[in-house]
């Protein structure tokens, strides 16, 4: 009694020239799913392409660090969203271990830095500098921090060094780590309803850009080497002294034996890529749309043909 | 030993640092061991070198089969025996039948309500990918650990070697859990099956062996007399007369395994909990409070059906009453099986009436139209009315300015002063208190206990994170019992009072963690008090459920004896029911001390710094003796204060002749 949504995408696909890679293997390959709406609606949207070239698909629900272990493992097929910032410590790592490889990069970059809603710009004319923002110290004082401004960090997991830059910079604030994406939204929801000044931790592409406007705040800007030589950036003797590179990297991950039993799959795996823009519009779909992630792929796929037939075509 | 305790913490500024904190270099490389130990013992695939690997992937296997099969049949994955999805309505009548036949038609409208509201509020494909993992793991964790009771009753010595697994279990940290499911039982359903029935198997060994243990002697002479082998035995006579505490058992496991709905979605739990945290991902805090309430609801109509299913007496029919009179419920029920399968198919197709078009007089065509499948836009979801109405209840003044009272007052005065308190205390100081503390309490095995696991914490060389971790469980117990206490007090006096605040107890229990966690973090933002009230919640759960307990088990005799001697109220409270009902409130305070183990490591969703936020950086999978040295950390400190208790609690009992 389920709807035939994927025939619909069998059949476009059926309709064009496509000869598939008939070696595919009938068992399932299996897409972790994690917590954020980018990941789940892109998860759902590459699984229905497969589905729509003959193959079995599988979705699981996992942890997003934990999954890497899953994936060296070969359970878990392939990772469609490699965070530099948040999860490359853990993709080296097992990448070092070795049972899954890197498949290509994202068109889409990457930014995480310190950032604040708007209303934030009232109070602090100044920003999005960072010396008016260490000016503006004192808005930001929380019932703990004393005389000093509350500065709300990523999960310490991430490795953000926030502590370092106050450290190298010599600014008036105290880092707090929050110890979720979940923490950090939940305070920018408190300051929203008394647009009490924060600045928090952020990153692009993710749905918070829909709901609260926003900017980053502008460190020196990166220069290669700035985490490692402490010549680089404006305090000579610290590491750390610079705004993070507003161009990481979104990758793809596979299971090495992924190649040898779906190849179809993996070869269009390898030429996905999306931007953005097409990151953002999935996430808004479930999160202001308020569709269910398999709707939103389906309504994706038919507004963006034009993005991924030739993937797909191109797998012939 | 205190003495030398506290002369260690005042002359600190003056002690060498080796006996502040161990040195590093007197730490052993544990981390590295575990993880050699633990590469032998797994075996290797690849390379075709033997291990429990291998056994434990053949039985996820089995595993997978079953769930698979039960997930076809719960909500259509595509696998044996490929019979399509049964539609809602089919379910939900079923389970109100069922809900009649065991109690009365209020169980069947409690029953057959939960359902109706899973399918109603959109998430009835969640309910059913959470109800195929649980209808797997329950009966599981139901026979593995009633055969394992049975066995530790039989056996002494398996009893002796269980206990303390048991107990290393229950405390044992989640994010411990983690991995080794993933890497033995396949990311996945398998692996959060296996989850579930180990956190849920404890009671259900605990309660059975109990039940055996209690059978009288009278009944057990009734069963010899009658010529009874030894398997009629415990067929006809053990298994009956234990059936009180079996079915408790089996109560608890239906608890717990809704408990693990929201924790196990890390590693492939499909359904309601994995739609939480995707939900809270993105904020949506109404969203995510139904999904509360619906995991609430399960837990609490699985719980009932099976209470009443233990209360439930035979039926003894006249001789010569036919086979449907017998059997009516279920005729009724695959009446209305097949009526309702038959209606929901006759629905597909039917007019497409969203809820926000509802109205009177098209609430006919609505109900036509849902009766196959709710769509999205016609469940009755209010999760953005919700999410509106908690910003406007945040905005208020008063709330803002109460909140940052009772933050500034906790953090700056009480939390942070004593936190660094104990963090200035030398390492043997702390070892050399908790030793005399054990002693004191337990007596000589505990005491010895207590100095052995300190120790061994202290050369796992986490030290300060250790006791971070200490100061938010006895903080948080420690209020668990400034509030809860007195409550319990106050409502053991009515039996209805207290009817009400356990059944308010078991709502919170079953409430998913992470529900609270956000508005705690609105409220209190991220700072110490935020953590301490996310434990506490869960603390003052077992407080208050053995406080009461407590009081109202102290025999009548003895209150009517201190009524006649002439004692006033407080009297009477002070002098006879409290020390009375001692032991149990132990009991309680040693619960609320494991739940508060177990949750300051979820707390680390919220921020803080101690062994919990240092475990999640090992969940990349290639830290595995890292994330034990930490999980164990936490094992040996909570089974410390576990063992006192107990061994006070069981010498308070035998001294006031309870025993």
């Amino acid at each position: 009694m389920k709807k035939l949504t994927t025939t619909v995408i069998a059949g476009a696909i059926a309709a064009m020239p496509f000869a598939a890679s008939a070696a595919d293997s009938s068992d399932p390959i299996v897409i972790p799913i994690h917590n954020w709406s980018s990941q789940i609606v892109m998860s759902h949207v590459v699984g229905q392409i497969f589905e729509g070239m003959g193959n079995n698909v599988e979705f699981v629900t996992t942890d997003s660090q934990a999954v890497y272990e899953s994936v060296r493992l070969g359970d878990v097929t392939l990772e469609l969203e490699v965070w530099e910032g948040a999860f490359g410590a853990s993709f080296r790592a097992a990448l070092e271990k070795g049972g899954l490889h890197d498949v290509g990069d994202h068109d889409a970059v990457t930014r995480e830095d310190w950032w604040y809603p708007s209303w934030t710009k009232e109070a602090c004319p100044g920003l999005p500098s960072w010396e008016a923002l260490n000016d503006c110290a004192a808005l930001f004082k929380t019932a703990e921090s004393g005389d000093k401004g509350m500065y709300l960090d990523g999960p310490v997991d991430w490795l953000k060094h926030g502590q370092e830059r106050v450290a190298a910079l010599g600014m008036d604030f105290i880092v707090v780590n929050a110890g979720s994406a979940a923490a950090l939204w939940a305070h920018i929801g408190n300051a929203e309803a008394s647009k009490t000044p924060i600045v928090v931790f952020n990153w692009t592409p993710n749905f918070a850009e829909a709901v609260w406007p926003g900017e980053f705040v502008e460190f020196p800007t990166w220069e290669d080497g700035c985490d490692k030589d402490p010549a680089k950036g404006p305090n000579k003797d610290a590491l750390y002294d610079c705004g993070n590179p507003a161009d990481g990297y979104l990758k793809k991950a596979a299971w090495d034996g992924m190649k040898g039993k779906w190849p179809g799959a993996y070869d269009v795996l390898a030429k996905i890529s999306f931007t953005n823009a097409q990151i953002a519009e999935m996430a808004r779909l479930v999160d202001v749309e308020e569709l269910e992630a398999e709707e939103a792929a389906e309504e994706w796929l038919a507004a963006n043909e034009d993005v991924w037939k030739p993937w797909v075509e191109a797998g012939s | 030993m205190l003495g030398v305790a506290v002369l260690l913490t005042v002359l600190r500024p003056w002690l060498p640092a080796g006996l502040v904190r161990i040195p590093e270099a007197w730490l052993l490389p544990w981390r590295d061991w575990i993880d050699v130990a633990f590469e032998f013992i797994r075996g290797d695939r690849e390379e075709g070198r033997f291990g429990l690997i291998y056994i434990t992937r053949a039985l996820s296997g089995g595993l997978e089969f079953i769930l698979d099969a039960v997930a076809n049949v719960l909500y259509g994955k595509h696998r044996w025996p490929r019979i399509e999805q049964l539609p809602w309505p089919v379910i939900t009548g079923c389970m109100a039948v069922l809900g009649y036949a065991l109690g009365c038609w209020r169980l069947a409208l409690l029953a057959g309500g939960t359902f109706l509201w899973a399918a109603l509020i959109g998430q009835w494909d969640l309910t059913m990918e959470t109800m195929s993992v649980i209808a797997v793991a329950a009966p599981f964790a139901f026979t593995i650990g009633g055969l394992l009771g049975i066995w530790s009753w039989k056996s002494k010595r398996v009893e002796e070697t269980i206990k303390p697994l048991l107990l290393v279990m229950q405390v044992l940290p989640f994010f411990s859990y983690l991995l080794p499911a993933v890497i033995f039982f396949k990311v996945g359903p398998t692996a959060a099956t296996v989850a579930t029935i180990a956190y849920a198997l404890p009671p259900m060994i605990l309660m059975t062996t109990l039940g055996l243990k209690k059978v009288s002697p009278e009944v057990i002479e009734a069963g010899k007399m009658s010529g009874c082998s030894s398997w009629q035995m415990l067929r006809h006579v053990y298994i009956p007369s234990a059936r009180t505490e079996i079915m408790v058992g089996l109560n608890q496991v239906i608890m717990l395994c809704l408990a693990m709905v929201v924790l196990t979605a890390a590693i492939g739990m499909p359904g309601l909990g994995a739609k939480l945290l995707a939900m809270m991902g993105s904020f949506k805090l109404g969203r995510s409070l139904e999904i509360g309430i619906t995991i609430v609801l399960l837990a609490v109509t699985l719980d009932r059906l099976s209470k009443a299913w233990v209360v439930k007496q035979p039926e003894h029919f006249e001789k010569g009453t036919p086979w449907w009179r017998r059997n009516i419920y279920l005729v009724v029920g695959i009446a209305s099986f097949v009526g309702l399968y038959l209606l929901s198919w006759v629905s597909q197709g039917l007019s497409n009436v969203n809820f926000e078009d509802l109205t009177w007089s098209n609430a006919h065509q609505y109900a036509g139209g849902v009766l196959d499948e709710v769509k999205r836009k016609q469940s009755m979801t209010q999760g953005r009315a919700l999410d509106g109405q908690i910003k406007q209840f945040l905005a208020f003044d008063w709330v803002q300015s109460t909140t940052y009272a009772i933050r500034y007052f906790f953090n700056n005065f009480i939390l942070i002063p004593s936190e660094k308190a104990l963090l200035f205390v030398p390492t043997p100081a702390v070892i050399l208190a908790v030793t005399a503390l054990a002693l004191g309490l337990g007596g000589f095995w505990p005491g010895l206990l207590a100095l052995v696991f300190f120790c061994i914490v202290a050369e796992f060389g986490y030290w300060d994170r250790a006791m971070l971790t200490l100061h938010s469980v006895f903080m948080a117990t420690f209020f668990a019992f400034l509030f809860g206490a007195p409550l319990a007090v106050w409502a053991a006096r009515h039996e209805a009072r207290a009817r009400r605040l356990i059944l308010l107890c078991d709502t919170f229990q079953t409430f998913p963690s992470y529900v609270y966690l956000l508005p705690a973090v609105m409220l209190f933002g991220i700072s110490p008090v935020t953590v301490i009230i996310s434990i506490l919640i869960y603390t003052m759960v077992p407080v208050m459920r053995y406080t009461v307990e407590g009081l109202r088990g102290v025999p009548a005799e003895m209150v009517e004896a201190a009524e006649m001697s002439g004692a006033t109220r407080s009297q009477k409270l002070w002098k006879v029911q409290i020390p009375l009902a001692m032991p149990t409130i132990a009991v309680g305070l040693n619960q609320a001390l494991v739940f508060a183990f177990f949750m300051v490591i979820i707390a680390e969703f919220i921020g803080t710094r101690d062994l919990g936020q240092e475990m999640r950086k090992t969940l990349a999978g290639t830290h595995l003796g890292w994330n034990f040295v930490l999980g164990f950390s936490v094992v040996f400190m909570a089974l410390t204060f576990d063992i006192a208790i107990n061994a006070w609690a069981e010498r308070r009992r035998k001294i006031l002749g309870l025993a």
